[in-house]
Protein backbone atom coordinates (compact mmCIF):
# COMPACT_ATOMS: atom_id res chain seq x y z
CA UNK A 1 0.00 0.00 0.00
CA UNK A 2 1.20 3.06 -1.21
CA UNK A 3 -0.59 6.85 -0.03
CA UNK A 4 -0.54 8.83 -2.91
CA UNK A 5 -2.25 11.99 -1.32
CA UNK A 6 -0.76 12.88 2.75
CA UNK A 7 -2.60 15.81 4.20
CA UNK A 8 -0.59 16.97 7.01
CA UNK A 9 -1.78 19.36 9.77
CA UNK A 10 -4.49 21.01 7.48
CA UNK A 11 -6.24 23.89 8.92
CA UNK A 12 -8.45 26.40 6.79
CA UNK A 13 -10.59 28.70 7.65
CA UNK A 14 -13.02 30.92 5.70
CA UNK A 15 -13.66 35.04 5.88
CA UNK A 16 -17.02 34.46 6.47
CA UNK A 17 -16.13 32.16 9.49
CA UNK A 18 -19.08 29.82 8.50
CA UNK A 19 -16.85 26.32 7.79
CA UNK A 20 -13.58 25.57 8.67
CA UNK A 21 -11.28 22.76 8.76
CA UNK A 22 -9.05 21.77 11.67
CA UNK A 23 -5.97 20.04 11.38
CA UNK A 24 -6.87 17.44 9.41
CA UNK A 25 -4.42 14.54 9.27
CA UNK A 26 -5.06 12.03 6.66
CA UNK A 27 -3.09 9.49 4.59
CA UNK A 28 -5.30 8.96 0.60
CA UNK A 29 -4.14 5.50 -0.83
CA UNK A 30 -3.30 4.69 -4.13
CA UNK A 31 -5.47 2.26 -6.07
CA UNK A 32 -8.45 2.47 -3.57
CA UNK A 33 -11.24 4.60 -2.86
CA UNK A 34 -11.22 6.62 -0.16
CA UNK A 35 -14.56 7.98 0.85
CA UNK A 36 -15.36 10.98 3.33
CA UNK A 37 -18.43 11.20 4.89
CA UNK A 38 -20.70 13.03 7.76
CA UNK A 39 -23.25 15.59 7.88
CA UNK A 40 -23.48 18.39 5.61
CA UNK A 41 -21.21 21.28 7.23
CA UNK A 42 -18.48 19.14 8.15
CA UNK A 43 -15.94 20.14 5.96
CA UNK A 44 -15.99 17.07 3.24
CA UNK A 45 -16.14 19.54 0.25
CA UNK A 46 -13.89 22.07 1.54
CA UNK A 47 -11.07 19.36 1.87
CA UNK A 48 -12.02 18.57 -1.83
CA UNK A 49 -11.67 21.88 -3.31
CA UNK A 50 -8.82 22.27 -1.18
CA UNK A 51 -6.99 19.34 -3.05
CA UNK A 52 -7.93 21.00 -6.36
CA UNK A 53 -7.25 24.23 -5.25
CA UNK A 54 -10.75 25.51 -5.86
CA UNK A 55 -10.77 27.71 -3.13
CA UNK A 56 -11.28 30.92 -3.95
CA UNK A 57 -8.15 32.91 -2.36
CA UNK A 58 -9.96 35.87 -1.31
CA UNK A 59 -12.31 33.76 0.76
CA UNK A 60 -9.91 32.15 2.70
CA UNK A 61 -8.72 33.93 6.26
CA UNK A 62 -6.47 30.99 7.25
CA UNK A 63 -4.73 28.31 5.51
CA UNK A 64 -1.95 26.00 7.04
CA UNK A 65 -0.42 22.46 7.08
CA UNK A 66 0.22 20.64 4.15
CA UNK A 67 -1.26 19.02 1.07
CA UNK A 68 0.85 16.56 -0.45
CA UNK A 69 0.58 14.68 -3.64
CA UNK A 70 3.36 12.29 -4.51
CA UNK A 71 5.41 14.44 -2.69
CA UNK A 72 4.74 17.84 -4.42
CA UNK A 73 2.61 20.63 -2.07
CA UNK A 74 0.31 21.59 -3.79
CA UNK A 75 -0.28 24.71 -1.46
CA UNK A 76 3.40 25.95 -2.93
CA UNK A 77 2.61 29.35 -4.72
CA UNK A 78 5.08 27.59 -7.05
CA UNK A 79 2.41 24.87 -7.58
CA UNK A 80 1.20 25.31 -11.32
CA UNK A 81 -2.57 25.06 -10.88
CA UNK A 82 -3.81 23.89 -14.43
CA UNK A 83 -1.18 20.67 -14.27
CA UNK A 84 -2.79 20.19 -10.98
CA UNK A 85 -6.67 20.05 -12.16
CA UNK A 86 -5.04 17.98 -15.12
CA UNK A 87 -3.44 15.66 -11.90
CA UNK A 88 -6.13 15.88 -9.81
CA UNK A 89 -10.04 15.30 -12.06
CA UNK A 90 -13.49 16.46 -10.09
CA UNK A 91 -16.85 15.57 -10.76
CA UNK A 92 -19.60 17.10 -9.19
CA UNK A 93 -22.83 16.26 -7.32
CA UNK A 94 -24.96 17.66 -10.50
CA UNK A 95 -23.40 16.45 -14.27
CA UNK A 96 -22.12 19.73 -15.73
CA UNK A 97 -22.19 18.42 -19.77
CA UNK A 98 -21.30 20.89 -22.20
CA UNK A 99 -23.43 22.04 -24.81
CA UNK A 100 -21.50 19.77 -27.27
CA UNK A 101 -22.04 16.43 -28.73
CA UNK A 102 -20.95 13.75 -26.56
CA UNK A 103 -17.45 13.44 -28.28
CA UNK A 104 -16.50 16.93 -27.84
CA UNK A 105 -17.18 16.86 -24.54
CA UNK A 106 -14.45 14.46 -24.17
CA UNK A 107 -11.70 16.04 -26.47
CA UNK A 108 -12.46 19.48 -25.15
CA UNK A 109 -10.06 19.28 -22.39
CA UNK A 110 -7.34 18.03 -24.49
CA UNK A 111 -7.96 19.99 -27.30
CA UNK A 112 -7.14 23.07 -24.89
CA UNK A 113 -4.59 21.76 -23.61
CA UNK A 114 -3.27 21.74 -27.53
CA UNK A 115 -3.82 18.35 -28.75
CA UNK A 116 -5.02 18.31 -32.26
CA UNK A 117 -3.86 14.24 -33.31
CA UNK A 118 -7.20 12.87 -34.26
CA UNK A 119 -6.09 9.51 -33.71
CA UNK A 120 -5.12 10.15 -29.96
CA UNK A 121 -8.28 11.96 -29.35
CA UNK A 122 -10.37 9.41 -30.92
CA UNK A 123 -8.26 6.82 -28.70
CA UNK A 124 -9.23 8.96 -25.85
CA UNK A 125 -12.77 8.90 -26.43
CA UNK A 126 -13.24 4.96 -26.35
CA UNK A 127 -10.69 4.91 -23.58
CA UNK A 128 -12.69 7.22 -21.08
CA UNK A 129 -16.30 6.20 -22.17
CA UNK A 130 -15.07 2.40 -21.67
CA UNK A 131 -13.29 3.40 -18.21
CA UNK A 132 -16.71 5.13 -17.44
CA UNK A 133 -18.88 1.90 -18.27
CA UNK A 134 -20.88 4.25 -20.90
CA UNK A 135 -19.06 3.40 -24.14
CA UNK A 136 -21.59 0.25 -24.68
CA UNK A 137 -24.62 2.20 -24.41
CA UNK A 138 -23.65 5.37 -27.10
CA UNK A 139 -20.53 4.34 -29.22
CA UNK A 140 -23.52 4.81 -32.46
CA UNK A 141 -24.37 8.45 -30.96
CA UNK A 142 -21.14 10.09 -30.38
CA UNK A 143 -22.24 12.97 -32.27
CA UNK A 144 -25.51 13.39 -30.73
CA UNK A 145 -25.83 16.20 -28.04
CA UNK A 146 -24.56 15.52 -24.71
CA UNK A 147 -27.79 16.53 -22.79
CA UNK A 148 -29.87 14.42 -24.72
CA UNK A 149 -28.05 11.70 -22.71
CA UNK A 150 -30.11 10.36 -19.32
CA UNK A 151 -28.75 11.67 -16.37
CA UNK A 152 -26.96 8.73 -15.01
CA UNK A 153 -25.39 8.86 -18.43
CA UNK A 154 -24.67 12.28 -18.20
CA UNK A 155 -22.53 12.10 -14.80
CA UNK A 156 -20.76 9.31 -16.40
CA UNK A 157 -19.78 11.01 -19.53
CA UNK A 158 -18.43 13.71 -16.85
CA UNK A 159 -16.44 10.97 -15.05
CA UNK A 160 -15.27 9.90 -18.70
CA UNK A 161 -14.30 13.85 -19.50
CA UNK A 162 -12.33 13.99 -16.36
CA UNK A 163 -10.50 10.30 -17.27
CA UNK A 164 -10.07 11.88 -20.94
CA UNK A 165 -7.15 14.21 -19.16
CA UNK A 166 -5.88 10.73 -17.46
CA UNK A 167 -5.59 12.11 -14.27
CA UNK A 168 -3.61 10.26 -11.11
CA UNK A 169 -6.39 11.03 -8.70
CA UNK A 170 -10.41 11.14 -9.32
CA UNK A 171 -12.73 13.25 -6.81
CA UNK A 172 -15.98 12.84 -6.62
CA UNK A 173 -18.79 15.06 -4.58
CA UNK A 174 -21.82 13.06 -4.31
CA UNK A 175 -21.55 12.09 -7.66
CA UNK A 176 -24.66 10.25 -7.68
CA UNK A 177 -27.01 12.20 -5.35
CA UNK A 178 -29.37 12.87 -8.31
CA UNK A 179 -29.13 9.00 -10.10
CA UNK A 180 -31.81 6.22 -9.93
CA UNK A 181 -30.58 3.14 -7.74
CA UNK A 182 -29.66 1.45 -11.46
CA UNK A 183 -27.41 4.53 -12.46
CA UNK A 184 -25.87 4.76 -9.45
CA UNK A 185 -25.13 1.34 -9.44
CA UNK A 186 -23.55 1.71 -12.40
CA UNK A 187 -21.34 4.57 -11.26
CA UNK A 188 -20.28 2.64 -8.32
CA UNK A 189 -19.31 -0.65 -10.78
CA UNK A 190 -17.40 1.57 -12.67
CA UNK A 191 -15.42 3.41 -9.57
CA UNK A 192 -14.67 -0.24 -8.60
CA UNK A 193 -13.08 -0.89 -12.19
CA UNK A 194 -11.37 2.87 -11.97
CA UNK A 195 -9.61 2.61 -8.81
CA UNK A 196 -7.06 -0.22 -10.57
CA UNK A 197 -5.47 2.49 -12.06
CA UNK A 198 -6.29 5.78 -10.32
CA UNK A 199 -6.94 7.45 -6.57
CA UNK A 200 -10.25 7.81 -6.23
CA UNK A 201 -11.70 10.47 -3.45
CA UNK A 202 -15.41 9.94 -3.20
CA UNK A 203 -17.65 12.34 -0.87
CA UNK A 204 -20.52 9.56 -1.01
CA UNK A 205 -24.17 10.94 -0.70
CA UNK A 206 -25.49 8.18 1.62
CA UNK A 207 -23.89 6.21 4.62
CA UNK A 208 -25.02 3.24 2.34
CA UNK A 209 -22.91 4.46 -0.10
CA UNK A 210 -20.06 5.37 1.98
CA UNK A 211 -20.00 1.68 3.40
CA UNK A 212 -20.75 0.04 -0.33
CA UNK A 213 -17.89 2.10 -1.63
CA UNK A 214 -14.94 2.86 0.92
CA UNK A 215 -11.78 0.96 0.79
CA UNK A 216 -10.72 3.86 3.28
CA UNK A 217 -13.39 5.98 4.90
CA UNK A 218 -12.74 9.11 7.48
CA UNK A 219 -16.07 10.72 9.22
CA UNK A 220 -15.98 14.29 9.15
CA UNK A 221 -17.63 16.62 12.01
CA UNK A 222 -18.17 20.16 12.17
CA UNK A 223 -14.44 20.46 10.13
CA UNK A 224 -12.42 17.62 12.33
CA UNK A 225 -11.95 14.38 11.18
CA UNK A 226 -13.54 12.09 14.26
CA UNK A 227 -11.88 8.82 13.00
CA UNK A 228 -10.44 7.35 9.88
CA UNK A 229 -10.07 3.72 9.00
CA UNK A 230 -10.52 0.47 7.02
CA UNK A 231 -13.86 0.65 5.26
CA UNK A 232 -14.76 -2.77 6.85
CA UNK A 233 -14.00 -1.97 10.19
CA UNK A 234 -15.57 1.64 10.58
CA UNK A 235 -19.06 0.85 9.46
CA UNK A 236 -19.32 -2.35 11.73
CA UNK A 237 -17.59 -1.90 14.74
CA UNK A 238 -16.65 2.19 14.83
CA UNK A 239 -14.16 2.90 17.68
CA UNK A 240 -15.55 6.65 18.28
CA UNK A 241 -18.98 6.68 19.62
CA UNK A 242 -20.00 10.29 17.37
CA UNK A 243 -18.74 8.04 14.39
CA UNK A 244 -21.09 4.91 15.66
CA UNK A 245 -23.84 7.50 16.07
CA UNK A 246 -23.66 8.80 12.95
CA UNK A 247 -23.37 5.49 11.03
CA UNK A 248 -26.36 4.14 13.09
CA UNK A 249 -28.39 7.04 11.68
CA UNK A 250 -28.89 8.35 15.87
CA UNK A 251 -28.26 11.73 14.38
CA UNK A 252 -27.06 13.70 11.53
CA UNK B 1 -35.47 10.54 18.44
CA UNK B 2 -33.69 9.80 14.93
CA UNK B 3 -35.16 6.12 13.53
CA UNK B 4 -37.69 5.81 16.71
CA UNK B 5 -39.75 3.20 14.60
CA UNK B 6 -36.35 0.72 13.89
CA UNK B 7 -35.47 1.09 17.39
CA UNK B 8 -39.17 -0.01 18.73
CA UNK B 9 -38.66 -2.50 15.60
CA UNK B 10 -35.51 -4.25 18.09
CA UNK B 11 -36.95 -4.24 21.10
CA UNK B 12 -39.97 -5.84 20.19
CA UNK B 13 -38.15 -8.19 18.25
CA UNK B 14 -35.79 -8.68 21.93
CA UNK B 15 -38.81 -9.26 23.42
CA UNK B 16 -39.95 -12.04 21.42
CA UNK B 17 -36.42 -13.89 21.32
CA UNK B 18 -36.73 -13.49 25.56
CA UNK B 19 -39.69 -15.49 24.59
CA UNK B 20 -38.53 -17.74 22.40
CA UNK B 21 -36.17 -19.07 24.83
CA UNK B 22 -38.67 -19.13 27.15
CA UNK B 23 -40.36 -21.59 25.42
CA UNK B 24 -37.04 -23.65 25.25
CA UNK B 25 -36.49 -23.46 28.76
CA UNK B 26 -39.89 -24.74 29.81
CA UNK B 27 -39.60 -27.54 27.35
CA UNK B 28 -36.37 -28.64 28.88
CA UNK B 29 -37.97 -28.98 32.48
CA UNK B 30 -40.96 -30.40 30.97
CA UNK B 31 -38.60 -32.77 29.22
CA UNK B 32 -37.22 -33.59 33.02
CA UNK B 33 -40.24 -33.32 34.72
CA UNK B 34 -41.56 -36.11 32.47
CA UNK B 35 -38.53 -38.83 32.41
CA UNK B 36 -38.70 -38.45 36.21
CA UNK B 37 -42.66 -39.54 36.40
CA UNK B 38 -42.16 -41.87 33.63
CA UNK B 39 -44.95 -39.63 31.84
CA UNK B 40 -44.83 -40.50 27.91
CA UNK B 41 -48.07 -38.51 27.53
CA UNK B 42 -45.87 -35.57 28.28
CA UNK B 43 -42.64 -36.30 26.64
CA UNK B 44 -45.06 -36.21 23.55
CA UNK B 45 -45.86 -32.90 24.54
CA UNK B 46 -42.49 -32.25 24.57
CA UNK B 47 -41.67 -33.29 20.92
CA UNK B 48 -44.61 -31.55 19.35
CA UNK B 49 -43.88 -28.14 21.24
CA UNK B 50 -40.36 -28.61 19.82
CA UNK B 51 -42.07 -28.47 16.47
CA UNK B 52 -43.63 -25.22 17.37
CA UNK B 53 -40.20 -24.04 18.03
CA UNK B 54 -38.76 -24.54 15.18
CA UNK B 55 -41.56 -23.23 13.28
CA UNK B 56 -40.78 -19.95 15.30
CA UNK B 57 -37.67 -20.11 14.25
CA UNK B 58 -37.92 -19.27 10.58
CA UNK B 59 -40.66 -16.49 11.62
CA UNK B 60 -37.93 -15.03 14.43
CA UNK B 61 -35.50 -15.16 11.48
CA UNK B 62 -37.43 -13.66 8.99
CA UNK B 63 -38.61 -10.78 10.55
CA UNK B 64 -34.75 -10.16 11.11
CA UNK B 65 -33.67 -10.20 7.65
CA UNK B 66 -36.89 -7.62 7.04
CA UNK B 67 -35.14 -5.52 9.33
CA UNK B 68 -32.31 -5.74 7.62
CA UNK B 69 -33.46 -4.99 3.83
CA UNK B 70 -35.48 -2.16 5.57
CA UNK B 71 -33.59 -0.83 7.96
CA UNK B 72 -29.94 -1.22 6.08
CA UNK B 73 -27.84 -1.31 9.69
CA UNK B 74 -24.67 -0.22 10.32
CA UNK B 75 -22.05 -0.52 13.44
CA UNK B 76 -23.49 -1.78 16.31
CA UNK B 77 -26.96 -2.09 14.88
CA UNK B 78 -25.63 -4.87 12.41
CA UNK B 79 -24.16 -6.45 15.19
CA UNK B 80 -26.93 -6.81 17.11
CA UNK B 81 -29.01 -8.22 14.17
CA UNK B 82 -26.31 -10.52 13.07
CA UNK B 83 -26.50 -11.81 16.34
CA UNK B 84 -29.84 -12.21 16.34
CA UNK B 85 -29.65 -14.69 14.02
CA UNK B 86 -26.86 -16.74 15.95
CA UNK B 87 -28.91 -16.24 19.02
CA UNK B 88 -32.35 -17.23 17.16
CA UNK B 89 -30.58 -20.72 15.74
CA UNK B 90 -28.93 -21.71 19.39
CA UNK B 91 -32.26 -21.28 20.74
CA UNK B 92 -33.57 -23.83 18.28
CA UNK B 93 -31.26 -25.96 19.08
CA UNK B 94 -31.06 -26.08 22.79
CA UNK B 95 -34.62 -26.85 21.48
CA UNK B 96 -33.16 -30.21 19.94
CA UNK B 97 -32.20 -31.48 23.67
CA UNK B 98 -35.23 -30.85 25.15
CA UNK B 99 -37.03 -32.69 22.75
CA UNK B 100 -34.16 -35.49 22.66
CA UNK B 101 -34.97 -36.07 26.54
CA UNK B 102 -38.48 -36.45 25.09
CA UNK B 103 -37.33 -38.87 22.16
CA UNK B 104 -35.38 -41.09 25.41
CA UNK B 105 -37.94 -41.19 27.62
CA UNK B 106 -40.65 -42.43 24.87
CA UNK B 107 -37.97 -44.74 23.56
CA UNK B 108 -37.60 -46.21 27.27
CA UNK B 109 -41.17 -47.83 26.77
CA UNK B 110 -42.68 -49.55 30.34
CA UNK B 111 -39.07 -49.74 32.07
CA UNK B 112 -38.53 -48.49 34.80
CA UNK B 113 -35.49 -45.44 35.62
CA UNK B 114 -32.04 -47.47 36.88
CA UNK B 115 -32.29 -45.08 39.42
CA UNK B 116 -34.50 -42.18 41.28
CA UNK B 117 -33.38 -38.60 39.18
CA UNK B 118 -30.94 -36.37 41.61
CA UNK B 119 -28.36 -34.69 39.65
CA UNK B 120 -30.32 -34.70 36.21
CA UNK B 121 -32.99 -32.51 37.33
CA UNK B 122 -30.74 -29.96 39.28
CA UNK B 123 -28.86 -29.84 35.72
CA UNK B 124 -31.70 -29.15 34.16
CA UNK B 125 -33.18 -26.34 36.64
CA UNK B 126 -29.65 -25.21 36.63
CA UNK B 127 -29.04 -25.12 32.86
CA UNK B 128 -33.01 -23.62 31.81
CA UNK B 129 -31.84 -20.76 34.85
CA UNK B 130 -28.46 -19.51 32.75
CA UNK B 131 -30.07 -19.92 29.61
CA UNK B 132 -32.54 -17.27 30.88
CA UNK B 133 -29.97 -15.10 32.22
CA UNK B 134 -27.80 -15.21 29.38
CA UNK B 135 -30.90 -13.99 27.48
CA UNK B 136 -31.65 -11.11 29.74
CA UNK B 137 -28.35 -10.16 29.51
CA UNK B 138 -28.24 -10.02 25.77
CA UNK B 139 -31.40 -7.98 25.52
CA UNK B 140 -29.77 -5.39 27.87
CA UNK B 141 -26.67 -5.48 26.16
CA UNK B 142 -25.15 -5.88 29.72
CA UNK B 143 -21.54 -7.81 29.42
CA UNK B 144 -20.67 -8.04 32.87
CA UNK B 145 -23.45 -10.20 33.14
CA UNK B 146 -23.34 -12.11 30.17
CA UNK B 147 -19.65 -12.74 30.85
CA UNK B 148 -20.07 -14.43 34.77
CA UNK B 149 -22.49 -16.83 33.32
CA UNK B 150 -19.92 -19.13 31.06
CA UNK B 151 -17.95 -19.82 34.48
CA UNK B 152 -21.31 -21.42 36.22
CA UNK B 153 -20.98 -24.20 33.38
CA UNK B 154 -18.25 -25.99 35.04
CA UNK B 155 -21.37 -26.51 37.74
CA UNK B 156 -23.17 -28.24 35.03
CA UNK B 157 -19.89 -30.27 33.33
CA UNK B 158 -18.98 -31.45 37.49
CA UNK B 159 -22.36 -32.37 37.62
CA UNK B 160 -22.15 -34.55 34.42
CA UNK B 161 -18.95 -36.18 35.27
CA UNK B 162 -20.51 -36.81 38.61
CA UNK B 163 -23.97 -38.61 36.63
CA UNK B 164 -21.48 -40.86 34.54
CA UNK B 165 -19.54 -42.00 37.69
CA UNK B 166 -22.49 -43.14 39.23
CA UNK B 167 -24.31 -44.85 36.23
CA UNK B 168 -20.59 -46.38 35.66
CA UNK B 169 -20.72 -47.96 39.25
CA UNK B 170 -24.60 -49.36 38.79
CA UNK B 171 -23.08 -51.16 35.32
CA UNK B 172 -19.52 -52.49 37.22
CA UNK B 173 -22.07 -54.03 39.90
CA UNK B 174 -24.75 -54.76 37.27
CA UNK B 175 -23.61 -55.41 33.70
CA UNK B 176 -27.59 -56.07 33.02
CA UNK B 177 -28.29 -51.83 33.32
CA UNK B 178 -26.14 -50.96 30.82
CA UNK B 179 -29.04 -50.27 28.45
CA UNK B 180 -30.53 -48.44 31.34
CA UNK B 181 -27.94 -45.98 31.98
CA UNK B 182 -27.08 -45.79 28.87
CA UNK B 183 -30.08 -43.75 29.06
CA UNK B 184 -29.43 -41.22 31.56
CA UNK B 185 -26.09 -41.07 30.34
CA UNK B 186 -28.01 -39.84 27.46
CA UNK B 187 -30.24 -37.44 28.91
CA UNK B 188 -27.17 -36.13 31.08
CA UNK B 189 -25.02 -35.32 28.24
CA UNK B 190 -28.25 -33.34 26.36
CA UNK B 191 -28.44 -31.44 29.26
CA UNK B 192 -24.57 -30.99 29.57
CA UNK B 193 -24.84 -29.69 25.17
CA UNK B 194 -27.29 -27.14 26.48
CA UNK B 195 -25.14 -25.53 28.20
CA UNK B 196 -22.50 -25.28 26.59
CA UNK B 197 -24.68 -23.13 24.41
CA UNK B 198 -25.51 -20.99 26.88
CA UNK B 199 -21.84 -19.60 26.24
CA UNK B 200 -22.44 -18.67 22.87
CA UNK B 201 -25.10 -16.55 23.84
CA UNK B 202 -22.79 -14.90 26.11
CA UNK B 203 -20.29 -14.64 23.35
CA UNK B 204 -22.37 -12.72 21.10
CA UNK B 205 -23.65 -10.27 24.06
CA UNK B 206 -19.92 -9.28 24.22
CA UNK B 207 -19.67 -8.78 20.03
CA UNK B 208 -22.88 -6.77 20.07
CA UNK B 209 -21.26 -3.71 22.96
CA UNK B 210 -17.69 -4.38 21.81
CA UNK B 211 -17.30 -5.48 18.21
CA UNK B 212 -15.17 -8.41 18.85
CA UNK B 213 -15.68 -12.08 18.37
CA UNK B 214 -13.96 -14.34 20.33
CA UNK B 215 -14.51 -17.26 22.13
CA UNK B 216 -15.25 -17.99 25.81
CA UNK B 217 -12.97 -21.05 26.81
CA UNK B 218 -14.25 -24.20 28.56
CA UNK B 219 -12.28 -24.34 32.14
CA UNK B 220 -12.77 -28.47 31.83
Amino acid sequence: MTDKILIENFSLQYEDGIESLRNINLAVEKNAITVLFGPAGGGKSSLLRSINRLNDPEDIRLINGRILIDGDDILDPKMDIIELRRRVGMVFARPVVLPFSIRKNITYGLEVMGEKDQNKLNNAVERSLNQAALWEEIKHRLDDPAIALSGGQQQRLCIARSLALEPEVIMLDEPTSGLDPISTGKVENSLQELKKDYTIILVPHSVQQAARTADNAGFFLQGELIEFSHGKKIFTSPEVKKTEDYVTGRFG
Amino acid sequence: MLRKNFESEIHRLKDEILDFGGMVEKNLLDSVDALKRRDVGKSHKVVEVDKVINKKRFELENEVMILIATQQPMAKDLRLLASFFEVISEIERMGDYAKGIGTINIRMGSDDLLKPLVDIPIMAEKSADMCHRALIAFINEDVDAALLIPKEDDEIDALYIKVYRDLIAYVVSDPESIEKANWLLWVAHNLERFADRVTNICERTAFVVNGKLFEIEDTL
